[in-house]
Order: structure tokens, then C-alpha cells, then sequence
């Protein structure tokens, strides 16, 4: 579950962005649609406790995230969210499985091998564990970076522009991944974009949208 | 996977700008373990041959030669002295010890010194096989004569003349080795001695005409006994006061002079200090220039990564966690360099120590820790983390929102 009351954030030397108040049950979807630049990364980063609001507030799975210290919020992203960046972030220094052991080193955690494979064999990449990055297809990557983003079950995931550059087959597929993982976890899916086929393949999700520097 | 392992991965995850970052830190450390090891072990080896020994009388001429030559036999000796000279001096109240050194002669390169029982026993050298010489033309080989020419007890040689290999043979007066001494680890390892009677003896034969026989050698023996010389004469004093008077009284009141070894060592040193102050400072721009490279190894690393960075801020690594593996990665490569420097310093002083064993000079033992050392890790490190600073802050900062905001 997410909910968002009165939320503002202001970065140094610009006007305020101020955010609607949007509440999505645990399981649900949120897409937050608006150009780039609209405020939409803002939203991501104050929902997943990067940055703290400076009026209102952020409460997920019941944690007001604002009350929480910079590394108990460390802590609490570690274990309740799950990140799926546009621009993928896989360390071409490490294989597959090695990419996704660094969400247990990020959480100061020993890593679990067998949720490793587990994640790994449920997103049928299990293959591809030993291999490095530059050796993956860009779908292949997209599914080891999801991987990497539901391995510890998180209540909530949150992804940026997931479909950008991908033509409508694949757009299709991974929308239906994504809907399906986060069903499986029961977890809250959030989607940036400013895809429309989105909007099309999710018709059940909440819309929160936002225009040119501030959100509606 | 922790901070230590996953660092050691980034680290290598760039083999070419690793191992030169690598190379030229372990070069600037091991330049600089170098000219401390080295100098240590010279000084060891200095000190070790002159313990014990407050003055050397000689004749008149360069200190300093008379020291390199009589105590270290690095040098040719600037003259003879009268013996009846030296035993005068045996009898002032202000020696303690004096052990006479007659040179002149050489093994293969290894000088033979005519001496008495009291040189061997003045560094406590201990016998491996045979016996001190009893007579004339027995010789005692040290541990490095006799390994270099393989000679044993009971073995003949001949002497050359001079003190370096490749002098007329004294083919007339052969040696009979009567011992080899034990390993010392001090001068003694590269002499060959003997009675300083051998000398003389050696040296009478080649004054004397072929047709002599017997009674004439021992009637030229006779006749050149009042003007027997000796080379040197090593002397312990009684008392440390001796150290303001006896030195004065030889060089004034005598055709001799003495040397006071420590001071000319100092003096020597001193000169070998300009050499060690511009190695050290080579060494010093070695590790500036090697620490800007590790600085722009890491920083490009952290400007390469700044996305992986972020990941791991976003996958909930804390600020320390990520700034850790920067620090960890500069700490992996002064390890390393270090290891490898102090590796490349020890083999370089074995190799020197080689070198001049081969040409019968200090013994210098590569493979000895030096307390000094204790700096190179120190050094190491401290040029590591100073170059990893700035990008460990950059690391500790990394702003997330870029993450976001990457397209």
C-alpha cells in the first residue's frame, strides 16, 4: 500500500513541486504519467525514501517513511522496495548472479544463494547466471535487472519508463512480467512513463499525472 | 560478498590501468625500501667489522684509505710500517689490544693476511674444519675463500702478488690450508690468513737469488730482521679517554698515523648520504606521481560507476558501505604494492650483495628485515588513502536521484 498526503518538495532555488494525494491498496498499480522533467523521478525518490518531504507526508505498508532515520531508511529500502531503472545499472564487473548478490551486500546481508537461483529460475534466466552483462540481450537484461528488483519479496516496486525503446511485442511482454511478478508478491507496482501503450495495458491501474514542473 | 571481495573484483574488473597503477606504486616503494635496506645493511656491515677496534695505525697518507684497507679490505693500504714501531706501540699503557696485519698478497682476488691468533678471535670466528696455523705457510681460508675456490684442509696454494687477482705467483712458497673458519658473516669470510711470518717469508724468497740455498735464505732472513714492516695495526684502548690522546701522540710524535675508524665512517657515510638523499628523493616523486595515478584510477572509476554507485545507495547500501569499496580497492592496491615492493627492494639489495661479493667487498645480506621497513607499508598506505580521498567522498555523496533521472 502507498498513500501520499499533502506531499511538497522543493529542490534549492525552484518553486515547489506539490504532489495530489494518491492512496493504492497493496497489490495495486500506480502509473505516474507525464512528460520528462515533470517531477515524476521526485515522486520515485520521496516514495523510496531518497529524499524526505519537506510538508506532508509518504506512508508505505503502514511505515510513514518521513519519521524514519537516513539509515533506518537505508534499511527499510533495502527490504521493502524493489527498483527497476530505466537505464539498468548491471555491473559489467560481476555475472548475472553476482548482480543480483549485491542487493544482500547492499542490506549488509550474507547472500542467499538459493533465493538467488530461485529468482533467477522463476524469471527463466537461470542460464544466463554466469554470464557478464555485455553478454545479455537488452531483454535478457531487463529481466536480470528485475531479477535484482523482486529478490527479496519487496511490498513494492517501483519502475521507471520500463518499456521506453522497446516496440510493442516486447512493451506487451514486459508489462505482463511485471503485472505478474508483482501479483505473485502481492506486492505495489508503480510505473513511470510517458508511454501511452501503458495506459492502454493497464486500464484497472490509478493515474496520478503530471504536468510541466508541477504535478497535477 | 563483502566491502573486501567485491573491491578486489572492481579493482580487476580494469587489468591494464590495475596493474600500472600497481607497477609504478610498487616501483616508488620499492625504490624507497631499497635505499633503506641497502644503507642498513652497509651500515650493519660497517659496524659488525669495526666493533671492537678504536684506531688504526698505519703509515702516513689518506685516513680513510687506511680504514677502507686495514678494517674492511676495500682498499690498497697507503704504505708499510716499521714492525719494531708497532711493538713499541703494543707496550703504551693506553692499548689494550693489538693485532698487526701485513698485506701483500692475494688468492685468486682474496687478499692473504699475515696476522697472529688474536685477529680470528677478535670477531669470534669459530673453525667449520682444521686448525689455526701452528708455523709459517699454513693458512687459515674464510668461508667464502674457501666455498669460491673449493680449497680444503690439507690443499696447497700459492699466493699472487698484490692485492688483486692476476699477480706474478709466488710459485716458490706454496700454502697448506691448516682450517677453514665457519661462516661469520663479517670480513673475515673473504680473507685467507695466515703468520705474518708467511709474509715475510714469501716475500724474502722473491727478493732472493735463485741459486741460494738454505743457510744463505736464513742469513738474508737475519739480516732483514731489524727492518721487518708490518702494513697495520688494528688497536683496542684501555680506556675511552685514550680516544683525545693516543691518536695525537701517533701522528705527532711518530712517523705513523693513526685513523680513528668511527670517524672516518662518519665521514664516509655522510658522502654516501648525498647519494641516499637523491635516491630517496627519486623514490619520493615516484610515489607522488604513482599516488596521482591511483587518484585518476579511482576517480575515473567512481566517474564510470556513478550509476552502480547509485544502484547500491538505492538497493539500500549506506553511504559508508559504497565509499568503503573505493577505500577498499586503494587499500587492495598499496597491499599489493607493497608486498611487491618490498619483494623487489629485498632481491635488488640480494643482487647488490651478490655483486659485491663477487668482488671480495661488504657482505650484504638482501634477505634480512630492517626495522625502517616498517615505513613502506605505512607509506603505502598513506599515499592510498590520500589519493582515494576525494573519490571516496565523491563515492560517500553519490546522489541517487541521477539514477533516477538516467536515461
Amino acid at each position: 500500500m502507498i498513500e501520499t498526503r499533502g506531499l511538497e518538495y522543493t529542490y534549492a532555488g525552484a518553486q515547489p513541486l506539490r504532489f495530489a494525494d494518491v492512496s493504492v491498496a497493496q497489490g495495486g498499480t500506480l502509473l505516474l504519467r507525464g512528460p520528462s522533467g515533470s517531477g515524476k523521478s521526485t515522486w520515485l525518490a520521496l516514495a523510496s525514501g531518497l529524499l524526505t518531504p519537506l510538508v506532508g507526508a509518504v506512508v508505505v505498508s503502514g511505515q510513514p517513511v518521513g519519521v524514519l532515520s537516513a539509515a533506518a531508511r537505508d534499511a527499510w529500502r533495502a527490504r521493502h522496495i524493489g527498483f527497476l531503472p530505466q537505464k539498468l545499472h548491471l555491473s559489467e564487473a560481476l555475472s548475472v548472479a553476482d548482480n543480483l548478490g549485491l542487493v544482500f551486500f547492499a542490506a549488509g546481508l550474507p547472500v542467499d544463494h538459493k533465493a538467488v537461483a530461485e529468482t533467477l529460475r522463476g524469471l527463466d534466466i537461470e542460464a544466463l547466471a554466469a554470464r557478464k552483462p555485455s553478454q545479455l540481450s537488452g531483454g535478457q537484461a531487463q529481466r536480470v535487472a528485475l531479477a535484482r528488483a523482486l529478490l527479496r519479496g519487496p511490498g513494492v516496486i517501483l519502475a521507471d519508463e520500463p518499456t521506453a525503446s522497446l516496440d510493442d511485442t516486447a512493451c506487451s511482454a514486459s508489462l505482463n512480467l511485471l503485472r505478474h511478478c508483482a501479483n505473485t508478491l502481492n506486492a505495489t507496482l508503480v510505473i513511470a512513463t510517458h508511454d501511452a501503450r501503458v495506459v492502454q495495458a493497464l486500464p484497472r491501474a490509478s493515474v496520478l499525472a503530471f504536468g510541466a514542473g508541477v504535478a497535477a | 560478498m563483502n566491502v573486501l571481495g567485491l573491491s578486489w573484483r572492481y579493482l580487476w574488473s580494469r587489468p591494464l590501468a590495475t596493474t600500472l597503477n600497481l607497477l609504478l606504486l610498487a616501483l616508488g616503494l620499492a625504490s624507497m625500501a631499497f635505499v633503506l635496506i641497502a644503507r642498513d645493511q652497509i651500515d650493519r656491515a660497517f659496524a659488525r667489522d669495526l666493533a671492537g677496534i678504536d684506531v688504526v695505525v698505519g703509515a702516513k697518507g689518506s685516513p680513510m684509505q687506511l680504514i677502507l684497507s686495514g678494517v674492511f679490505h676495500i682498499d690498497v693500504p697507503p704504505g708499510n710500517i716499521p714492525l719494531a714501531e708497532v711493538q713499541k706501540l703494543a707496550q703504551h699503557p693506553q692499548v689494550a689490544k693489538l693485532i698487526p696485519l701485513s698485506l701483500g698478497d692475494n688468492l685468486l682476488g682474496f687478499r692473504i693476511v699475515g696476522t697472529t691468533a688474536d685477529y680470528p678471535a677478535h670477531y669470534g670466528a669459530q673453525l667449520a674444519q682444521g686448525a689455526l696455523w701452528s708455523q709459517a705457510m699454513q693458512a687459515v681460508l674464510g668461508a667464502q675463500v674457501a666455498s669460491s675456490t673449493g680449497l680444503q684442509t690439507g690443499q696447497a696454494f700459492e699466493g699472487a702478488h698484490g692485492l688483486g687477482a692476476g699477480g706474478a705467483m709466488h710459485g716458490e712458497t706454496p700454502y697448506t690450508v691448516s682450517g677453514v673458519l665457519a661462516p661469520c658473516g663479517c670480513v673475515l669470510d673473504r680473507l685467507v690468513l695466515t703468520a705474518t711470518e708467511s709474509v715475510w717469508q714469501v716475500h724474502d724468497d722473491m727478493h732472493a737469488g735463485d741459486g741460494m740455498d738454505e743457510a744463505e735464505r736464513l742469513e738474508l732472513a737475519e739480516a732483514l730482521a731489524d727492518d721487518r714492516e708490518v702494513t697495520l695495526a688494528l688497536i683496542a684502548y684501555n680506556t675511552p679517554m685514550a680516544a683525545a690522546s693516543f691518536p695525537r701522540f701517533i701522528n705527532s710524535s711518530t712517523s705513523m698515523q693513526a685513523a680513528a675508524p668511527a670517524l672516518e665512517i662518519t665521514r664516509l657515510l655522510s658522502m654516501v648520504g648525498v647519494g641516499t638523499q637523491v635516491l630517496r628523493s627519486l623514490a619520493a616523486v615516484l610515489l607522488v606521481v604513482a599516488g596521482l595515478s591511483v587518484f585518476i584510477a579511482l576517480w575515473s572509476a567512481v566517474r564510470e560507476r556513478r550509476g552502480d554507485l547509485a544502484m547500491l545507495r538505492m538497493l539500500g547500501a549506506p553511504p559508508s558501505r559504497v565509499a568503503a569499496l573505493l577505500l577498499c580497492e586503494a587499500l587492495w592496491l598499496a597491499t599489493l604494492a607493497c608486498a611487491l615492493g618490498l619483494l623487489a627492494a629485498h632481491a635488488l639489495t640480494a643482487l647488490m650483495g651478490d655483486m659485491l661479493m663477487a668482488r671480495q667487498s661488504l657482505a650484504v645480506n638482501g634477505w634480512q628485515w630492517v626495522p625502517g621497513e616498517a615505513w613502506v607499508p605505512v607509506l603505502a598506505f598513506g599515499v592510498a588513502v590520500a589519493a582515494a580521498l576525494v573519490p571516496v567522498v565523491s563515492a560517500y555523496r553519490v546522489d541517487v536521484s541521477q539514477l533516477l533521472n538516467s536515461r
